[in-house]
């Protein structure tokens, strides 16, 4: 039996893999499968090579190899005065980078512009990144606290009045909502109408007083009237014997403090401390593409939330509102709107408002109705079962919208989000038209200027343009898909 | 609730538009109103080299900035009260109509149409412009008349289009258009090859030489085929201030036309010569005429001079551009300046 076993081929353990065949492998065999892999594939990639060549070669080979780096004037980078084919005239934009970046912002303030910058770093970059706790505390710091800061900083005058002013809006208009709170629990307890009628006198009286009389304006008439009307109904409770009402005396103290902010900031009492004005007409460059295009961004998705859900509401003045404005705005041209905002409002108006606000509520108006109607279409996809869901749990509207329902269509629509916020950014450059430089009208500035006007300057501005907005969008367009990935839990594929 | 919000929303509406409706423009003059606000909002080009233009500090140089400047020094004795509003040529008209601006100092073409259906007032001519021609040494051709057959580099939808279509039309010549939208892409053309003969306005001619390979090797043609007269321009209805606008640009081609410039004022001011203590305010009172001060040229010519110093300094010889007085002579030296006596 032994020499049967020695004829036969028992093979005793598993034999090792071989490695593929060579051309399968490493870069090569990449290569074959996925470039080379058919006559027609062959053809496009030697295509796609050629134009990736000609593109990138002719990038690079302007922008860094026949590049001109330093000089003082044109001859720098004039081809018979170097004696070779110049490529981009660098020294131009280091000798308009102030213009570019601050534009007319005069050169010794601008250190706030650059704090500015590091502040908002500061507070965004945390803000962006998950991991970092108190998101909370770093989105009002952000959202709430920075805004007024970058306004003194940015704008300059009284350090204090701008904190007051907020304090005193935010005053009256929780004073009013509580005054409003007030009569709605009150309603069913029949509130008799001469008291109504005498509260509503109390408001017109002191509303009239404060427009008429003291000559105040806006905000400041309502907090007069809402203080007015806020005493006259406590007035009104005392007489009838009724139990104090926690609303309306967390009003009346809501309406004397936004009073006395208010007559803090007319009188000037603290005016003193104060960093020099810097009128918006002296900024410029990229400080206003960041200004405009981040102040429309943060305003666009709160207005956009707003005006979607207003357009789906069943109140028929509401939607009718919301619709009538998406579709007025939608309907005209940013152009038209900043046109509008910028010259034909100043005929209607005693006292315009200063012209930078005037571009940023435009452009907030604007961006905010095209967010509505992509927020609009995430809602529209979820399912009438989330809702049904939402209400048989006994959420009310205000939860089951926030828990619910736009967690859920925010999370699909994050594309359209961020294509309109990267559509937004780079449409900022036409407030050049209302005679705002932005970056791209202090570079087409610069390119007049005899002293630097060489036949390569036009392209090393374009260039250089090119590379700033490109880095933005990139980074915005590259955030979103991250955002996009740790949010797309139910549906990766 | 429902009911509620939708009574707020509904009065929010209503009592803006009240406001709208309320808020009216008081009946002030522009003076009152430049006095009150501290400043003179001047409408400015976007970019013109010699005639307005941010330089690299980030301050407004050229000849209608300088204009601008000497209406703040008349004004106010300070010529940095001024701010300037870069205007594109679509929008100045607008800018000014609304009361955006107090003065549109533009590089703008003085015609009938502007002057009547706009709205608006020409002052007077600081600038006699005209379109020219720029073609290549190499070309040999010494008039414009030669150009027979030649192709020509032109931006679309200016008056420069039309006064070329008329030019060629009225002497019996051919020629090819090659039309572009925007200045700096014609300039490119040019410079490309793509056509022999480069048209605007001589000072723009001039500006747009220096960004070509080799400037040395274009010349500018002798004839100019168009009036351009430039000035700036006011709002209809304020003679007072469209009054101050004229004479500041006549103050300083008469301090020019009697030798007093920003160096030898001092001197100036101890002269006996009778029409200069007057043009300087010793004597009268033409200044308070204006409803500025006795001292309103001294203003000028101090903190930004005469005409010809304002010319030399922006656009002549010396400076890049290199351009000619020309027609922006003086009456007695050739040109058309000529500004009426101050008495």
């Amino acid at each position: 039996m032994t020499t049967t076993a020695s004829d036969s081929f028992i093979r005793s353990e598993l034999i090792q893999p071989a490695p593929p065949p060579a051309n399968l492998v490493g870069p090569w065999g990449w290569a074959r499968a996925n470039l080379f892999s058919s006559p027609l594939q062959i053809v496009l990639t030697l295509f796609g090579a050629y134009i990736a060549y000609k593109l990138i070669w002719t990038f690079v080979d302007f922008t860094i190899i026949r590049a001109v780096w330093t000089g003082a004037d044109r001859d720098a980078c004039l081809d018979e005065k170097v004696g070779r084919s110049v490529g981009a005239c660098w020294p131009f934009i280091w000798a308009k980078f102030g213009q570019f970046m601050y534009g007319f912002y005069p050169v010794e303030h601008r250190w706030r512009v650059n704090l500015t910058y590091i502040v908002a770093l500061a507070l965004l970059l945390p803000l962006l990144i998950p991991s970092v706790p108190r998101k909370a505390l770093n989105a009002i710091l952000f959202f709430g606290v920075f805004p007024i800061l970058a306004f003194i900083l940015l704008h300059g005058g009284s350090i204090i009045n701008p904190w007051l002013s907020v304090i005193a809006w935010l005053g009256t208009v929780a004073a009013f909502g509580l005054l409003i709170v007030h009569f709605v629990g009150l309603s069913e307890k029949a509130l008799n109408q001469t008291a109504y009628g005498a509260i509503a006198l109390a408001m017109v009286v002191g509303g009239a007083v404060a427009w008429r009389v003291l000559g105040l304006g806006g905000m400041e008439v309502l907090a007069v009237a809402v203080l007015f009307g806020t005493i006259a109904a406590l007035a009104i409770g005392a007489m009838e014997n009724r139990p104090l009402d926690v609303w309306l005396v967390g009003g009346g103290i809501a309406a004397f403090g936004a009073f006395v902010a208010f007559a803090l900031v007319r009188l000037g009492v603290f005016n003193a401390p104060a960093l020099p004005v810097i009128e918006t007409r002296q900024w410029g460059g990229l400080l206003v593409t960041l200004v405009v295009a981040t102040t429309g961004i943060v305003a666009a998705l709160p207005i956009g939330v707003a005006l979607a859900l207003g357009r789906r509401s069943k109140m028929p003045i509401i939607r009718f509102l919301s619709v009538g404005m998406i579709e007025l705005v939608r309907g005209v041209p940013l152009i038209t709107v900043l046109f509008f905002a910028t010259y034909m409002l100043p005929l209607f108006l005693e006292r315009s408002p200063d012209a930078m606000l005037r571009v940023l509520v435009g452009v907030s108006l604007f961006s905010g109705a095209y967010m509505a109607e992509t927020i609009r279409g995430g809602l529209q996809a979820i399912p009438k079962g989330q809702f049904e869901g939402a209400m048989a749990l006994g959420l009310n509207y205000p939860r089951m919208m926030g828990l619910i329902v736009m967690p859920q269509a925010l999370k699909l629509v994050i594309p359209g989000i961020v294509n309109a916020f990267i559509g937004l950014f780079k449409d900022t450059t036409l407030v050049s038209i209302v005679a705002i430089f932005d970056l791209l009208g202090g570079l087409r500035a610069g390119f007049t200027d005899p002293q630097w006007a060489s036949p390569v300057t036009l392209y090393t501005g374009f260039a250089f343009a090119g590379i700033i907005y490109f880095a933005f969008c990139y980074f915005m367009s590259r955030y979103s898909i991250f955002v996009e990935k740790r949010l797309n839990t139910g549906r990766r594929r | 609730m429902k009911r509620i919000v939708s009574t707020i929303a509904l009065g929010a509406a209503m009592s803006f538009g009240a406001t709208m409706a309320l808020a009216q423009t008081p009946g002030r003059t522009t003076l009152q109103n430049i006095q009150a606000k501290g400043f003179i909002q001047c409408g400015v080009t976007q970019g013109l080299a010699g005639f307005s233009m941010p330089d690299s500090a980030g301050n407004w140089t050229g000849m209608d900035v300088d204009f601008c400047r000497a209406l703040a020094a008349a004004v106010f004795n300070d010529p940095s009260k001024v701010r300037f509003s870069p205007l594109s040529a679509k929008d100045r008209f607008t800018a000014l109509q609304s009361g955006e601006i107090d003065v549109l100092s533009r590089n703008t073409t003085w015609t009938l149409q502007r002057d009547t259906s706009l709205g608006l007032n020409f002052s007077v001519i600081n600038y006699y412009d005209g379109q020219g021609f720029m073609v290549r040494k190499s070309l040999n051709v010494k008039s414009a008349r030669e150009l027979s057959g030649a192709s020509v580099c032109v931006q679309t939808g200016t008056t420069t289009e039309l006064n070329v279509a008329d030019f060629f039309r009225a002497n019996n010549l051919k020629y090819e258009p090659v039309v572009f939208a925007t200045a700096d892409e014609t300039v490119k053309a040019y410079d490309a090859g793509r056509c022999d003969v480069f048209t605007t306005d001589a000072s723009g001619l001039y500006a747009e030489r220096v960004k070509l390979q080799r400037p040395d090797d274009h010349m500018v043609l002798p004839e100019i085929i168009s009036k351009e007269p430039l000035g700036p321009a006011v709002r209809h209805g304020d003679d007072q201030w469209m009054d101050i606008v004229k004479w500041t640009h006549f103050a300083m081609v008469t301090a020019e036309e009697l030798n007093i410039s920003k160096a030898n004022l001092d001197q100036m001011l101890q002269s006996t010569n009778p029409e200069i203590r007057r043009v300087l305010g010793i004597e009268g009172n033409n200044g308070e005429a204006l409803g500025l001060t006795k001292d309103w040229v001294v203003r000028i010519v101090r903190h930004v001079g005469n005409y010809s110093e304002v010319f030399d300094r922006n656009v002549g010889p010396t400076t890049r551009l290199g351009i000619a007085r020309g027609l922006n002579a003086l009456w007695n030296k050739g040109g058309l300046q000529y500004a009426p006596p101050i008495r």
